[in-house]
């Protein structure tokens, strides 16, 4: 269970969305997709394109690092040994397939797949036949409608003779928010507190014995209520913040003029093992070109202007220590690093 | 023998400490009743096959008494209606709290059914020669998440120390996570009662200066001495710790092998 925290506008986590919704696709899996204030059919519309195998070279040159230089460091020479500082954490392996943002996916290729789709709007309002004390009507629909498809289509194995096997993609927007009916957002004591914890652990319950992947997202800024989402936390596998710079006051600091946003990892899976694969980048940035999304290290560009105020430094300190707060499994130490 | 341990984390994951008792009491022969509440069998499975003990074959011969919370709540939740009605006369469902609604009487019995299932699977039976008797909890938290209330959850606790400690001289071993800046009031009562009543107190924290790939945290062993008669106070030790594949190392605040 991948959990997405919304950045303030919830422009960049529907890109991210688009984004697995559009990987689903491309890789045949069914898709079912789940929102309360968006048509389903209106966001398959917008996925972005696949692009083919000849544009991956294009685009992947676009983003290499510099070419290296041939000759040694005469000065700072202790840096020689270092690996080469890469922008892309891993620009070897393939793993998934590119995107081009300013085209839309063709219809063909969206009709090539099953796509389930779940409107809260448009849902007959019948009472649901789950049984969840006090949860929220429209979580319990969705839930509903969520382990239909999957015992329909055999993705818990009930259907073994029905045809091979596939996974199905989850892709629930907005959950949370006060358009699935629940008012975490707009007050510090909700009537319900327990609605939308309730749901992620069904929910979990569902993608552990059947053939699925859920993504959602959630409005974690709107939340007013913290503990819910520190609850929303332990009960994910993955979680995933974006912090866009739009509107804010990092929007002008150098430190960030090349990226649009900071991307949070706040936990990931340690599944079948004693420890998870922590990588060693903790400072992730995302940009969004005309084309294409990327998510790069964050790094300090070299400090090379002469007339650097004090009070810019110490802003660049500021926004460096903010970096690091590590995800789940590190610890978040502001505090002891101050010298 | 009858003691009461709790295993909290703070910063980070400490889960790592539950494969291992699940492991080390399992070796020792003792009858287990697990009541895991976060992740599925087969992830507690692979493991404790790495730490070297087989869940499957555990169950098969009775020792291991597995509750998957995941997989057993969709049986509660989706279940039929008529058999659900014919089996609750019978035999209540351990998790069927997040489907009734919370009696106006007491919110004790939320949980009951859960107790009653703890209680029918640690009960000698004649004939078993288990070494001892221990119920494995993973994570309570996560019944605070389903809507039980702090009260009722304590109360459940309470209750398991009577039947499993105390009547049967067993062992409870439970984990909750705990955050400093924690803003969750409910699981900050569940976790400072806790630690009141804890024999033993194993603490794993994140380091508090960030995150290293050679330390991955510190352990902080509290003996509630000052629970016993004699009244001394509590000893405390501290190491800190690497976990690797198939074990985890320990060493003294310092000393990790990439200092050294």
């Amino acid at each position: 269970l991948v959990s997405t925290e919304e950045d303030k506008y919830g422009v960049y986590s529907h890109l991210l969305f688009k984004y697995f919704l559009a990987e689903g696709i491309v890789c045949g899996h069914d898709l079912f997709v789940a929102s309360a204030k968006e048509l389903p059919t209106n966001i398959l519309k917008e996925l972005p394109a696949p692009l083919l195998d000849n544009c991956r070279n294009e685009a992947g040159e676009e983003a290499a690092t510099v070419p290296s230089e041939d000759d040694s460091m005469q000065i700072a020479w202790r840096y020689q040994n270092f690996p080469k500082m890469e922008a892309s954490p891993s620009t070897s392996s393939r793993f998934g397939h590119y995107y081009d943002i300013s085209k839309t996916m063709s219809s063909e290729l969206i009709q090539s797949v099953k796509c389930h789709s779940f409107f809260l709007p448009e849902e007959p309002s019948l009472q649901p036949t789950i049984k969840m004390h006090d949860t929220n009507c429209g979580y319990a629909r969705l839930l509903q409608s969520i382990q239909k498809i999957i015992y329909q289509e055999g993705f818990d194995g009930s259907h073994p003779q029905k045809k091979q096997k596939n996974v199905l993609r989850i892709a629930i927007q907005s959950l949370g928010s006060m358009l699935w009916d629940d008012d975490i957002c707009c007050t510090d004591n909700p009537k319900d507190t327990h609605s939308l914890t309730k749901f992620l652990y069904v929910l979990r319950g569902l993608l552990r014995k059947s053939l699925s992947a859920c993504v959602i997202t959630v409005p974690a800024h709107l939340i007013q209520n913290k503990a819910i989402m520190e609850r929303v936390t332990n009960l994910s596998d993955v979680v995933v913040g974006l912090e866009s710079f739009i509107g804010s006051e990092r929007e002008t600091n150098p430190l960030y003029k090349d990226y649009h946003g900071l991307i949070h990892v706040h936990q990931i899976p340690r599944l079948n093992c004693l420890i998870c694969d922590v990588s060693d980048t903790k400072d992730l940035a995302f940009r969004l070109k005309r084309k294409q999304f990327t998510i790069e290290r964050l790094h300090l560009p070299p400090d090379l202007s002469d007339a650097v105020s004090r009070s810019s430094k110490q802003e660049l300190a500021a926004a460096a220590k903010l970096l690091s707060s590590g995800c789940g499994a590190g610890a978040g130490g502001k505090k002891h690093l101050d010298f | 023998q009858g003691k009461f341990t709790l295993l909290r984390d703070t910063r980070t994951d400490g889960s790592f400490l539950v494969h291992h008792f699940l492991s080390f009491y399992l070796r020792a022969g003792c009858k287990v009743c697990f009541v895991a509440l976060l992740q599925s069998f087969s992830h507690y499975n692979i493991v404790a096959q790495k730490l070297g003990v087989n869940l499957t074959a555990a169950k098969e011969r009775g020792q291991l008494v597995f509750l998957e919370g995941l997989g057993s709540c969709l049986d509660v939740v989706f279940g039929k209606e008529e058999l659900a009605e014919e089996q609750e006369a019978k035999q209540p469902h351990p998790l069927q709290f997040v489907r009734t609604t919370s009696s106006s009487s007491g919110t004790a019995s939320d949980l009951r059914a859960l107790l009653d299932f703890v209680r029918a699977s640690l009960v000698p039976v004649d004939g078993d020669a288990w070494q001892g008797r221990v119920l494995l909890l993973d994570e309570l938290g996560i019944l605070l998440s389903l809507g039980a209330a702090p009260v009722a959850v304590l109360d459940f606790v309470h209750y398991c120390r009577v039947a499993v400690c105390s009547r049967l001289q067993g062992n409870i071993v439970v984990l909750v996570h705990s955050d400093e800046d924690s803003e969750d009031e409910e699981n900050r009562l569940l976790v400072t009662s806790l630690c009141h009543h804890s024999d033993l107190i194993l603490w794993a924290e994140g380091l508090a200066t960030g995150f290293c790939k050679d330390v991955h945290g510190q352990l902080k062993i509290i003996r509630r001495t000052s629970l016993q008669p004699g009244g001394e106070r509590d000893t405390q030790q501290l190491y800190q710790y690497k976990i690797q594949e198939r074990n985890v190392t320990f060493f003294a605040r310092g000393m990790s092998a990439a200092v050294l």
